[in-house]
Parts: C-alpha cells; structure tokens; sequence
C-alpha cells in the first residue's frame, strides 16, 4: 500500500487539480502504487457525513500521512475543513497561489465583501427583490485568507497553476523522504529575453498591443517587455511557471502578472513593483489599477478595503 | 419530521456542492435539493480593473474551462472598445476554444463518470474512481490518460498556459501560430479524433447499451433547451452563433447573444449561492414542479445535441443521426448527456482540423489596434457546461464598471434539482437506502457535468 494521501479544495477553481493530471502518464504509477488516496472529493467518493449522509453534524475525514489542499479560506466550511485536515494529516502541503497567497479569489479583499456579495444578487438578469442566500450554505468570512493564517502549513508550493513537474517533484521527494527541490529565483531570473537597459521608456503602457518580436526568431531574440515599455511583473514575481525553457506567459508573447506570488515569501508584489519602477525612472503615474499587481497575493492583509490602504499605497 | 440525508461533498464534479434529502416519518422523500456550496464574486472584484486585463482574471473561475471564460470575456471586452479582431485573431481564439472542449470531454467521461459505469453504480466506493478504473482496465486508462495529455500540451506547447491562459488578447491573439506548429497540432488531432471515434464505440458498447434501463429512469426530467448554432443553418457551433431557446415540445425561438437581458432571467433559492437562469421570455415564471416546471430549460451536450439542426462535420453527423434514430429529438434522458458528450468530442476533433485547414490560420496579422474607452459588450461562447455570457461595461478609462456573468453550469441548476428530486424520491422509499442508492442520486448530477 502506499502512503496515505488526503486532497482537498477551498476556495478554489479546480485549475490546480488539473495541473496535477497534466503531469501526465507518470502520475499513474502515483496514483496507483506510491499513494493511497484515501480522501480527494475531485476524483472519489468519500462524504464528509458518512456514505448515506446520515452520520452526525460534524465533518469527518481519514487520517493520512500527507493532505494536499488547493484554494483560500473564505467562508466557515472551509475552515472547517482545513482544520479537520490539520487534525488528520502529518505533512500539510499548500498547493498553488490560492493556498498559499489567496490566489484571484482574494481580489475581493479589496473592497467592501460583504456588500458586494449581497450585489452578486442584484444583476440586470436577477429577479427584483432577491437577496444572498442564507440557508444551508456557509457564511461568507469578510475577506480570503491564505491557509498559513489559519493553521500551520508545512510546504508551499505557489503558482496558478502550479508547474506539473514541481507538483510531481513534492510527491516524489515525500517518498525518498528528503526536502523537494524546488526554485527559489525570480521570473526575471528564468526568463531569456533580450536586455539593453531601460533606454527612453519612461511611462508604462498598457497592453492594449502586441509585444515586438519576430515570429519565426527564438524568444531570446525578442526584447525584455518591461523595456518594451509594458509592466511585466517578472521582477517581483517568484519563479517556476517556465515549462519549456521561458516563463510560460512570456513564452505566448505576453508579460507576467505575478501568478506564482512574491519572491520572498513576506514580500508585497505592489509595493515592490512600484519600487522598481520608481528606481528606474518610470512615471508610477503611469500604472493604471496598480492594485492588481496584488491580484494573487491579496491575502496577509495585502489587499484591504481601498480607505484603510490609501496612505500604505501612497507611501 | 424524518430524517435529512446530506450528501457532502457531491463527487466526481468540479465544484462545491451538497445534496439534502429531507425523509417524512415513514421514510419516503418529502424534498430533495441541492445547493451551491461557494460563492467567489467575480462580476464584483473585477470592477475598476482595466478591462483588457479581466479575460486573464475571470479564467480562474473555472480551472477545468478556463479558455471558455478567457475567450468569452475577450469577446466582451472586443465590444467594450469597439474593436474588431482581426480574421486570423478571431480563429485562433476559437481554435483554442474548440481545443479545449476536446480535453474536457475526455475528462469528464472517463475520470469523473466512467467508474459508476465501468465498476458499476453500486461498487464500493474506495474503488468507484479513476484509480479503480485503471486498475480494472489498464490499457483502457493509459490510452486516455495519454489522449488528455496529448489535447492538454498541444494547447500548453503553442499558447503557453493550457490552465489558465493568456494568449487570446482584446483584438485578436498574442502571437501568430507557426507552420509547424500547426502540422504537429493537425497530427495530434488527427490521433484524437481516432480515440474520439473508438471512444463513442466503446461508450456504446460498455455503457449506453448496458445501462439502457437505468438511461430510460434515472434523473429524468421534461425540460426545454439553449445552445448556440449557426446563424445560417443552425448547425452545431461551440464558438460563435445564434442562441436558440427550444421548448420540450420542440418549437424553439432564437436570438442573438447580446439581447439575453430580454430572454434569460435568474431566479434566487435562499438554499444555495447558485442563482438559477430560466426562460424570462416564456412568461410563466419560474417552478421547479417536476410535473409543471415553469422556465426551465437545460444547457451542455445534450441540449446542444437537441437545438441544433444538424453538425457540419461528417463523423459527428453520423454520429448524431444514430443518436435521433434512437432517442428523438428532443431527448430528455440525463444520462443521455454522456452519449451527447461523446458526439460533440467527434466534433471538436473535426472542428479543430477544419480550423487548421483555414487558409488564413498561419498569418501574422493576429491582433488589431485597441484603444480603451466607454462601452458595453457581451460576449458569448458554448463552455462544455453550457452557454457562457460575459458581460461588461467600460468607463472612459475602458475600466469595468458593471459585470454581469451568466456561466454554464448555472443554467442546469434548475434542472439538477428536479433530477436530484426525481431520482431521491424514486429510489428511496419506506426508510429504504443504501450507499448505491445515494450513489446513483449523484449520477444524476454527474450526467450534468456541473
């Protein structure tokens, strides 16, 4: 038999589930032989309240050796949930950016949540007079937390998704039972595109054009996008995303938006970001919703409701 | 008062979601229900971002159709700026989009719905599953696991991120498509397209022929229709089209996407964060009665399969003219959504070597100028799970000022309920239940794909 695994997803899109499958045929002899799965609601069928659904209130999970849980903490169930996967399992890994950062979901740290999910109920195409739903479902909490503000967390493995290979080298590395060997650089680090120096660029652009390169050239023919006058997150973003060599939205021609979160784990994208604008002479005038330079990385109180941050933002 | 059966996590779905089964004191269901368990906000938190940003943000509404929401939402931001992509723009992004349902069926029928029928509805649960699978069938599931990973990097390899993309752009596509980049993907798709047609036979054999009786009961609702087809000859379409609304009699109204205000509403159950789109234009309201429902209609496979005319693809078409001859048109059965599911795989292996063949496919005019501004736009794809809306209003910055999102899966929420609640009460009688009876209350869930 092998180790005992336990997969869990929170506030969360599947995506990390996904890239899990996309490490492809090796993940059969994985998922067959090295893991015993005993609990993982994307592919099997363990309840929470029993296999009828008629064994108590309270949730119950398996006991495992490793739990691997994808998404943030943004409503009661979910935490219940995390805790209940503390409880039961040794080696607690969070998975991608939701997880370890709170991921997209946790844009709504920036505004007021609680009025804006009630607003989710009052769209053109909804029926006039409906409100939140308030039976059976869980309460909303008032932002998205990451998991390591909740409970202990014994791995982070950032990304949105995550790379396959890294997913693939945290199970692996469980097994033989020594630390994985994962990337500790920048996107910029990993990236082979052409640098010259800033040169005139002193505006940022929106990317509302195509980058400069010729198509039949190799990515390392075409120019740096932050010199090319676009923001391209890459400095302050850590790595991993590169599959084949670049950074995976460098490589489709397009400029990071720092999905794998900051370098340092404590690290503020925005505020970083901006720094590195400003030293090299870039008008931050020029950045338009400089907010969602946080867009993955809004839990840890990065991202607050727009008052509260205006004199952190201006700093 | 009896007891409550909760059914939690339901499985095998992607997505967060319980069943209640409420039991009189004799045993027999007095209501049945199921509810969305999570609620994220998108159409909020997408407010103020510049909106050429947003089709790389609302992909993470769902990781398993990312490049559904990416492209619908590029199309919605199109409209915003007034931009018109350029042709081959415009094909690239549909190109990615019909890849992607490729990937998503094979997903869906053989990881998430083929062990109830591979192992069998009432099989153990610890082996009810995709390992189960693999280990009763190991030649079976390696041949899959190969065909979803061959669909999944011929995307990942040509627009760098297959989960969660970036390459469709406002006015076109980041990059153009290479000549041999396009010889690999006609090679893979060809391969695919062989698994897709072995794949219907299989199903056929294995499943739609054996559980014939369970098709004929299970979760089986009246129901009208939506999908997309096209507007000259209301062939099948994923990408681009006419919405057709049919009721179950048949007789079906169309209109375009960008109108939907005046056709769709959502109605709001205090039981589940889902809202539940329903026919507004029917004018009779909204009743999850399963002898009466009122607006209700259903979307995905099945319902696209019953909207549209005919498929402009060869296979497929066969395909679909055995199925009619079978079942009629339209056909009610839920579990006929995996044989649905398994004609549109053929078509989005035809469809993506059409594609291919476009003459115009490798040109480097990929992307037309964009300038932000003021505007609305919606815009409108065929997701695996059913007709998606995006639409967004732009201020003068050609930020977002409004969202309103309209996704698959929500439009089968309705039609769940009812499924859920024709199968619970049929199964489960005098106190009578059993782990395969709560079971196959989830198949007919599962068949949904939600």
């Amino acid at each position: 038999m092998g180790v005992k695994t336990s997969l869990e997803w929170l506030s969360s899109c599947a995506g990390c589930e996904i890239s899990l499958l996309n490490i492809g045929e090796a993940l059969v002899p994985i998922l067959t032989e090295h893991l015993e799965i005993v609990h993982a609601p994307v592919i099997m069928d363990h309840k929470y309240y029993g296999q009828c659904g008629d064994q108590g209130l309270h949730l119950q999970l398996p006991e495992a050796t490793v739990g691997i849980i994808t998404g943030g903490v943004a409503n009661e169930e979910h935490l219940e949930v995390l805790e209940e996967m503390r409880k039961k399992c040794a080696i607690l890994i969070a998975l991608g950016s939701c997880a370890t950062h709170g991921g997209i979901p946790a844009l709504m740290n920036g505004q007021d949540s609680s009025a804006s999910f009630d607003a989710v109920y009052q769209t053109p195409s909804t029926d006039p007079g409906a409100v939140r739903p308030d039976r059976v479902v869980p309460q909303l909490f008032d932002r998205t937390y990451a998991l390591d503000e909740k409970v202990k967390i014994d791995l982070q493995l950032p990304g949105c998704p995550p790379n396959p290979a890294h997913i693939a080298e945290v199970i692996i590395s469980l097994l033989e039972n020594r630390a994985p060997n994962l990337p500790t650089k920048s996107v910029c680090d990993t990236c082979p595109t052409r640098r010259e120096g800033k040169g005139a660029v002193n505006q940022v652009k929106r990317f509302v054009e195509n980058a400069e390169f010729d198509p039949a050239k190799p990515i390392s023919e075409m120019r740096c996008l932050l010199e090319q006058g676009f923001v391209c997150m890459g400095p302050v973003t850590a790595a991993g995303c590169a599959k084949r060599g670049a950074p995976s939205c460098i490589d489709a021609r397009v400029p990071c938006r720092g999905c794998y979160g900051p370098v340092l784990p404590k690290g503020n994208q925005m505020l970083d970001m901006m720094n590195a604008l400003a030293s090299n002479g870039i008008d931050t005038k020029s950045v338009v919703d400089r907010r969602s330079m946080l867009r993955f990385s809004g839990a840890h109180g990065n991202l607050r409701p727009k008052k509260k941050v205006a004199v952190k933002e201006e700093a | 008062m009896g007891k409550v059966l909760t059914i939690q996590p339901i499985t095998r779905i992607e997505g967060h979601a319980r069943i209640t089964v409420q039991l009189d004191d004799a045993g027999n269901v007095q209501d049945a229900y199921m509810s969305l368990m999570s609620l994220r906000g998108f159409e909020k938190f997408i407010e103020g971002r510049p909106a050429e940003e947003v089709p790389r943000i609302v992909n993470r509404i769902c990781g398993i159709c990312p490049w559904m929401h990416h492209t619908a939402s590029n199309k919605a931001v199109d409209g915003c700026f007034g931009v018109t992509p350029t042709p081959t723009g415009q094909k690239l992004r549909e190109l990615l989009q019909v890849m992607a349902h490729i990937n998503d069926k094979i997903l869906h029928f053989f990881f998430l719905a083929a062990p109830d029928f591979v192992l069998g509805p009432d099989a153990d649960y610890s082996v009810r599953n995709v390992i189960g699978v693999v280990k009763a069938a190991p030649e079976l599931a390696t041949e899959v696991v190969k065909m979803r990973q061959l669909g999944q990097m011929m995307i990942d390899r040509f627009a760098g991120k297959a989960i969660h993309p970036i390459a469709a752009v406002t006015g076109g596509f980041s990059k153009p498509l290479p000549e041999e980049e396009r010889r690999a993907m006609l090679r893979d798709t060809q391969t695919l397209l062989d698994f897709s047609l072995y794949a219907l036979d299989f199903a056929k054999n294995n499943v739609f022929n054996r559980y014939l009786d369970v098709i004929g009961k299970l979760g089986v609702i009246t129901t009208g229709f939506l999908g997309t087809v096209d507007r000259n000859d209301g062939s099948l379409r994923f990408f681009d089209g006419k919405q057709r609304l049919m009721k179950a009699d048949g007789s079906f109204i169309e209109f375009e996407g960008a109108d939907y205000l005046d056709y769709i509403g959502e109605h709001v159950e205090p039981w589940g964060y889902g809202k539940m789109p329903y026919a507004k234009i029917w004018n009779e309201g909204f009743s999850l009665d399963l002898e009466a429902p009122k607006g209700i209609y259903r979307v995905n496979t099945l319902s696209r399969i019953n909207v549209c005319d005919q498929i402009s693809t060869p296979k497929a078409q066969e395909a679909l003219e055995e199925f009619r001859a079978a079942f009629g048109r339209p056909a009610q059965a839920t579990l006929l959504y995996h044989y649905a599911r398994l004609i549109e795989l053929i078509y989005a292996c035809e469809r993506t070597i059409e594609l291919l063949n476009w003459e115009g496919i490798t040109d480097t005019n990929v992307r037309a100028k964009v300038e932000p501004k003021a505007g609305r736009g919606v815009g409108v794809v065929e997701a695996p799970r059913g007709t998606l809306i995006h639409d967004y209003t732009t201020d003068e910055q050609g930020c977002i000022k409004a969202a309103n999102l309209i996704v698959g899966t929500t439009h089968n929420i309705g039609p769940m309920n009812m499924s859920v609640k024709q199968a619970a009460s049929s199964m489960i009688k005098d106190g009578h239940y059993d782990e395969g009876i709560m079971n196959k209350v989830e198949m007919a869930v599962r068949a949904y794909d939600p």
